[in-house]
């Protein structure tokens, strides 16, 4: 056999891939077309896989843009020098000049024990009780601003480096909380990850069970196209390419869904972020999020039917 | 072309369709199996598409050991034979046209080639005008032609057809077994189960009879 198809001459050749290439076509039109034939049944299965594929892209586009704003956070990060309170003035000024000339350090603010008490006398309200002391209890702080593309440990190391001058008394690095958001976006990230992963699984099993009772609505036809000399290819076709059907038109109902939410939110979120100062650009799927979430649809699908032709087919023998 | 080497066949149950058949089939014959209902009829009709297995002995079939072939291996067999039913097995959500169509389709005939042997198979049968129309608006002998045209269009060497015209009146069965005829005469092998005992008798073909699974009787076709 192998040496007659090697002596085949190319237009045998071209003959064979022809009918390959239509042989796939004619599945891919064929499913496409019995999805048409049963619009109100199709629609609703590509209504539940929409459903379960727009809600972790649109978890995951939520996150993506809390970390894009977070993100823009995290330059802030500054980190407050409490010198002990015998350190004499020329001392922290000079302190002060040396730090401004750091690499790692931006900027370096100083905030004299004297301008401290004036503000905390401005905020608090507690003039009549700070009059009552002696002397200014207060020492100075040096406001340290880390060199700009600074991460989160990069700043925790010049905290600790800061920390052993053997002037500073205490360092606070007021990013803290800041490290505290990032780890509940990952938290919410991973969980969303699991959710996606329990939801792709949901898609396959309905592209599954699609598939099953396509296969037994068309049992007799299979029968007569296995007594025909239909190979298991050609009887698997049609449904695999059924159930990437499923799974981009799950993926496109998705696609609405989330950009319908994101036009929903997008309004509040803006003015939500205009009461901060901030203008917020709520950012959306971009080419590569639909090309993720579509691609993530057909191959759920891809494999939810596959699933079920593995498993339906065999059984099915002409009697 | 057909070859049964001490064929038996048992089903699980313990029933014992064939037992011991030995039986030569040579190209281009038409031979008809009969026997009561029961007789084994159908079964050894099926053992030759490889819709049962046989449980003892040697099927041959277009020079292919059935026994032996893998499973893989099986639509090309079915390609080589025409199989044609008593209920007609057509699909009737689809025109007369695409029945007949589907081996081809099957097989990856390019389109143009198919739409010319289809209406060729068409023609043959007398349906040419009927391409368009879906099959239960036909009768039962223009289901049964059809059934055949869709057997024959990819031009198989064997057509098998089990009862073929248990749901027809004679006048229609007298037409339908004269298509068998002309087929045979092109030089296709024509294997026909009928328990039609005056039809059979009319057309001086080989006849073979079974007997509760035993070949009892094998006679010769009739000198032309």
């Amino acid at each position: 056999m192998a040496e007659v198809a090697a002596r085949r001459p190319p237009s045998r050749l071209r003959r064979a891939a022809n009918a390959y290439v239509s042989a796939h076509g004619r599945a891919l039109v064929g499913a496409l077309g019995r999805l048409y034939r049963t619009p109100l049944a199709s629609l609703m299965t590509a209504a539940v896989l929409g459903v379960a594929l727009a809600l972790p892209a649109g978890f995951l586009l939520l996150l993506a843009n809390l970390q894009g704003v977070t993100a823009g956070w995290e330059a802030d990060a500054r980190l407050s020098v409490f010198l002990k309170t015998d350190v004499a003035p020329d001392r922290y000024r000079a302190l002060a000049a040396t730090l401004e000339q750091d690499p790692d350090i931006a900027a370096a603010t100083l905030i004299t024990p004297e301008q401290a008490l004036e503000e905390l006398r401005a905020v608090s309200g507690m003039q009549d009780a700070l009059a009552l002391l002696d002397s200014n209890p207060l020492p100075a702080v040096l406001l340290v601003q880390p060199a700009a593309g600074a991460d989160p440990e990069a700043a925790a190391a010049l905290a600790e480096r800061l920390e052993a001058l053997p002037d500073a008394d205490l360092v606070q690095l007021d990013q803290a909380w800041l490290q505290r958001l990032a780890s509940v976006v990952e938290l919410a990230r991973r969980g969303t990850l699991v959710i996606a992963a329990m939801l792709g699984i949901a898609v396959i099993l309905v592209v599954g069970n699609t598939i099953r009772m396509a296969i037994e609505s068309r049992r007799e036809e299979l029968v007569i196209i296995k007594l025909l000399g239909g190979t298991d290819a050609f009887i698997r076709r049609p449904f695999l390419y059924e159930g990437c059907w499923y799974g981009l038109l799950g993926g496109v109902l998705a696609l609405l869904l989330v950009e319908t939410a994101l036009l929903l939110l997008r309004g509040p979120a803006t003015a939500l972020a205009a009461s901060y100062g901030s203008a917020l650009l709520v950012q959306g799927l971009g080419m590569d999020g639909v090309a993720w979430l579509l691609a993530a649809g057909v191959v759920l699908g891809l494999a939810g039917s596959r699933l079920a032709v593995g498993r339906h087919l065999r059984a099915i023998e002409p009697r | 072309m057909i070859r049964f080497d001490s064929v038996s066949k048992r089903y699980p149950n313990g029933y014992e369709a064939l037992r011991g058949i030995n039986l030569h089939i040579r190209r281009g014959e038409m031979v008809f199996i009969t026997g009561h209902s029961g007789a084994g009829k159908s079964t050894l009709l099926r053992l030759i598409p490889l819709l049962e297995r046989p449980s003892n002995g040697q099927v041959l079939v277009a020079g292919l050991n059935l026994v032996r072939l893998r499973r893989g291996l099986i639509p090309q067999l079915r390609r080589r034979i025409g199989m044609i039913f008593q209920d007609y097995r057509l699909l009737h959500d689809r025109t007369v046209y695409d029945n007949v169509a589907l081996p081809l389709v099957i097989a990856g005939v390019s389109p143009l080639e198919i739409g010319r042997r289809v209406r060729a198979a068409l023609d043959k049968v007398g349906l040419l005008d009927r391409e368009r129309v879906y099959p239960v608006t036909l009768s039962g002998g223009e289901q049964q032609r059809v059934g055949i045209a869709r057997a024959e269009v990819s031009r198989p060497p064997i057509l098998v057809a089990d009862e073929p015209t248990g749901n027809l009146d004679p006048a229609l069965s007298w037409e339908i077994m004269q298509l068998f005829r002309d087929f045979q005469r092109v030089g296709v092998t024509v294997v026909i189960a009928s328990h039609d005992i005056g039809l059979i008798e009319r057309l001086g073909q080989r006849v073979i009879t079974l007997e509760r699974g035993r070949l009892v009787d094998d006679i010769p076709a009739e000198a032309a």
